[in-house]
């Protein structure tokens, strides 16, 4: 595709030292935005480096703490997204705000239906959707469908059409081709070029490189919530974008990590696992090492998490544990057989916050295992201890713990009993340096103790201190592995795709 | 789900939507009123002679003026459990206002309509400013009124003027006029639901109150609307079934187990428990069954236990089919 050259109008969207605290901690630093018309401005970054928020200050969900936002060349804030709604933006989310039971048109015009002698008029409602379709070129969606009959695709449509009927000269999207599939991309391609053709500025966010490349004609790279570069589109090569998203230094946090002699048998192999969201997933975990899962979000990562763990199992190809074929239909069998899942959402899946320290320490091994099947005696301080647990007593509700101590708690759930394979989803979210080090000092103790782990992170570095192998995702599948101690370029670089842009 | 691109209506789809419960609930209808004419037949009686026709109209009336107001509260995906009491109540405010004047009429069905608008009021702003879950604030309500009802009253009480009482008998031909003021109810319901922006903010709601508030829908006037609509229909069930007994009566509601039962008749009528879908239509189905399987099993002189497995079995029924049928979007 041919890259413009960048417009020399006045932008029409111009934010300036942008700055934004969540309960004092900065999210966003000094940001500067411009958005011109007809051009998409691509905002990248790593998880978590302030693309959203960025963009929720622009749709006005948040105020900034400091700095300006320029509408037109006048100062503009913006108290709720419906003004920002009048005032000409319109946000795309991610995930998609539509009614299934209503009818295209319908979710259009939701909230804003024409009324005519005290009826809605659904004429005009449908004309009008219709016309807006034809606009962007979309003759095979009718207004009068009910939503649910469309595909994925065609209802990233209608989410454009409906923010488009605001007479929005900015649109904000949000990974909108994350659920997409490869050839509903293309539709979308078309969309936005048309989108350009009118005039309209669009604030492109995206995980993918390669939609970054084809549809942008500007970059802004955020990390840990402050600008490291804007450039034009065409100035930049994919690999300049992935060094300036990643490169930071690595702490010394990490414990050593295990010698050639400390890795044992395979414990656990999956051969072309595979489910909705998986496909042709081969990966070995042997006894003693610790196997880092890293990808994008949405790749697929706790997709496996959760398939090896029996929550979502998989629907196709086999699981090998120490050899022998086993089933795992549920978290109970898995659970049964040694596979023991720190979750994600600690709070919401991983503890019972309002029982004791007790109480959860004990839940896996007492709703698992009965007393004929019983694992010996429990020494339960010494359980918590191992853990270096910090609390008044094993009475304590685990809800006045910090996030640390929580997880903790959640580790000590599992050693209770006895795990061969234990896999780890973002062990260290939300809790501070301290507790991030007793963790990995624990996981690294258990490997050496002849554990299995699989360690899922989306924090880079943590991920490469920790890990004696790296196993990238991309979309649902394996993109490739790496040795302990990969670059963050090389990282990235699986997990985004990116050989697709040299492909292309 | 489809992944092409194309929107035309496959033939499945066609089937599907000649399958809309609305659709399959009339059906349904037809297919039990020839069934219960050939039963009945049998046993050397007639389903829907003046007296039959009479009776499924009649026992449709009060059921169907609840389940027309409980329709709406179910859309937007809540609950209102209180009807039945409400409808005692709104009896022997009506019956007791009026004290057999004829001039009354008019000030007690005012009053009552008001009296029951209230608790809707307060239904709804339970629900919606203090939170409370539609369950359990109406079923709150419900006790309180229970409570009045059991320390102030022992029994029937006031007195409906014979003009009043016309109401509840007067027919043309075999129809109750009754029957034909809650069609015309139905019908403004109708018109409602699917003509007004007001109605379209209901579907909204039930179908996801964020994506609905997201839009600019004001979600919680939506839902107090809907509860002091379905407070006044109960109202107007109350004031129907005094003139049918000349007097109020604070149990005649609760009795007839006019709250669940007209949950019942809006979700064999096809409409969802969760909310935004389905419709009026498809409750007077509904309400129009559950009457009509009473006529027959009346008819028939089936013990009561054996009618309550048949209407439970039939409700299970309906709403397994229509679960089957539902499409994926969240």
């Amino acid at each position: 595709m041919v890259v413009t050259g960048l417009t020399d109008e006045a932008p029409v969207v111009r934010m300036r030292g942008i700055g934004k605290q969540f309960l004092g901690n900065a999210v966003l630093r000094d940001v500067d935005l411009d958005l011109h018309p007809g051009e998409v401005h691509a905002l990248v970054g790593e998880n978590g480096a302030g693309k959203s928020t960025l963009m929720k200050i622009l749709a006005g969900v948040h105020r900034p703490d400091s700095g300006s936002v320029e509408l037109g060349g006048s100062e503009a804030t913006f108290g709720s997204p419906r003004e920002a709604q009048a005032a000409g933006i319109s946000i795309v989310h991610q995930e998609f705000n539509l009614l299934g039971d209503r009818t295209v048109a319908e979710n259009v015009y939701l909230g804003r239906e024409p009324v005519r002698r005290g009826q809605v008029d659904r004429r005009r409602m449908e004309a009008d959707t219709a016309e807006l379709l034809d606009g962007l070129g979309e003759r095979g969606i009718s207004p009068r469908t009910p939503v649910r009959r469309l595909a994925v695709a065609q209802r990233q449509v209608v989410e454009i059409v409906k923010a488009l009927s605001t007479d929005a000269r900015v649109l904000a999207m949000d990974e909108p081709t994350a659920a997409l599939a490869d050839h509903e991309v293309e539709l979308l391609y078309g969309l936005v070029k048309r989108l350009r053709q009118r005039g309209i500025a669009i604030l492109y966010v995206s995980h993918r490189l390669r939609e970054v490349f084809d549809l942008s004609q500007r970059i802004t790279v955020l990390k840990d919530g402050e600008p490291v570069t804007s450039t034009a589109t065409a100035e930049l090569t994919p690999d300049q974008l992935v060094r300036h998203m990643v490169g930071r230094p690595l702490d010394a946090l990490f414990p050593d990590r295990a010698a050639e002699s400390e890795t044992g048998a395979v414990r656990l192999a999956v051969r072309g696992g595979g489910n909705a969201r998986l496909a042709g997933i081969d990966l070995e975990l042997r006894a003693g090492e610790i196997v880092g899962l890293a990808g994008l979000q949405g790749a697929g990562r706790s997709a496996v998490a959760r398939a090896i763990c029996g929550v979502d199992p998989f629907a196709t190809g086999t699981l090998e544990l120490e050899g022998r074929p086993v089933t795992i239909g549920s978290p109970r069998s898995a659970i049964r057989h040694g596979i023991a899942f720190v979750t994600e959402d600690r709070k919401g899946e991983g503890l019972a916050l309002r029982q004791s320290v007790r109480d959860n320490a004990l839940l896996v091994r007492r709703a698992a295992f009965g007393r004929a099947r019983g694992l010996g005696a429990l020494d339960l301080a010494a359980l918590l201890r191992s853990v270096t647990l910090v609390a008044r007593g094993p009475g304590q509700e685990v809800r006045y713990l910090s996030g640390g101590n929580q997880q903790k708690v959640v580790l000590a759930k599992w050693l209770a009993v006895e795990p061969r394979v234990l896999v780890v989803d973002e062990p260290t979210r939300g809790i501070d340096v301290g507790a991030k080090k007793a963790v990995y000092d624990l996981l690294r103790g258990l490997a050496r103790g002849g554990v299995a782990i699989l360690m899922i992170s989306s924090e880079l570095p943590e991920l490469i201190g920790m890990s004696d192998r790296v196993l990238v995702m991309h979309e649902g599948r394996l993109a490739g592995e790496l040795p302990a101690g990969p670059s963050e370029e090389a990282v990235m670089t699986l997990a985004t795709g990116h050989t697709t842009v040299e492909a292309a | 789900m489809a992944t092409g691109t194309a929107v035309a209506p496959r033939p499945a789809q066609r089937l599907s939507r000649v399958l809309q419960p609305t659709v399959v609930v009339y059906l349904a209808l037809v297919l039990l009123l020839v069934a219960g004419s050939i039963l009945v037949g049998v046993r050397g009686g007639v389903l829907l002679d003046q007296g039959g026709i009479l009776n499924i109209l009649t026992r449709s009336t009060a059921l169907g003026l609840v389940a027309i107001g409980q329709t709406m509260v179910i859309l937007t995906g809540k609950l209102d459990l209180s009807v039945a009491y409400l409808i005692g109540l709104c009896s022997l405010i009506g019956a007791e206002t009026m004290a057999g004047d004829p001039g009354m009429i008019v000030p007690a069905v005012l009053l009552t309509l008001a009296c029951a608008a209230g608790v809707g009021l307060v239904n709804g702003l339970v629900i919606t400013k203090l939170k409370v879950n539609a369950f359990i604030a109406t079923l709150g309500t419900a006790l309180i009124i229970r409570g009045y009802l059991e320390s102030a009253y022992s029994g029937p009480a006031g007195e409906v003027p014979r003009a009043f009482q016309h109401l509840g008998y007067a027919r043309i031909g075999p129809i109750p006029v009754s029957a034909l003021l809650m069609v015309a109810l139905a019908a403004l319901a109708w018109w409602y639901l699917m003509r007004t922006k007001g109605g379209y903010h209901v579907y909204a709601v039930g179908g996801d109150e964020e994506v609905a508030r997201f839009s600019g829908i004001r979600t919680d006037r939506t839902i107090i609307k809907v509860h002091v609509l379905c407070a006044v229909a109960a109202g107007l069930a109350g004031l129907f079934l005094a003139s049918r007994l000349g007097s109020g009566a604070p149990w005649v509601g609760v009795d007839a187990g006019y709250d669940l039962e007209s949950i019942a008749a809006v979700v064999l009528g096809g409409t969802l428990l969760a909310g935004g879908r389905g419709g009026v239509a498809g409750t007077i189905g509904g309400v129009l069954i559950l009457a009509t399987l009473d006529t027959i099993f009346d008819d028939l002189g089936v013990t009561p236990f054996f009618k309550d497995v048949v209407r439970g079995a039939v409700l299970i029924v309906a709403v397994a089919l229509y679960a089957r049928r539902r499409g994926a979007l969240r």
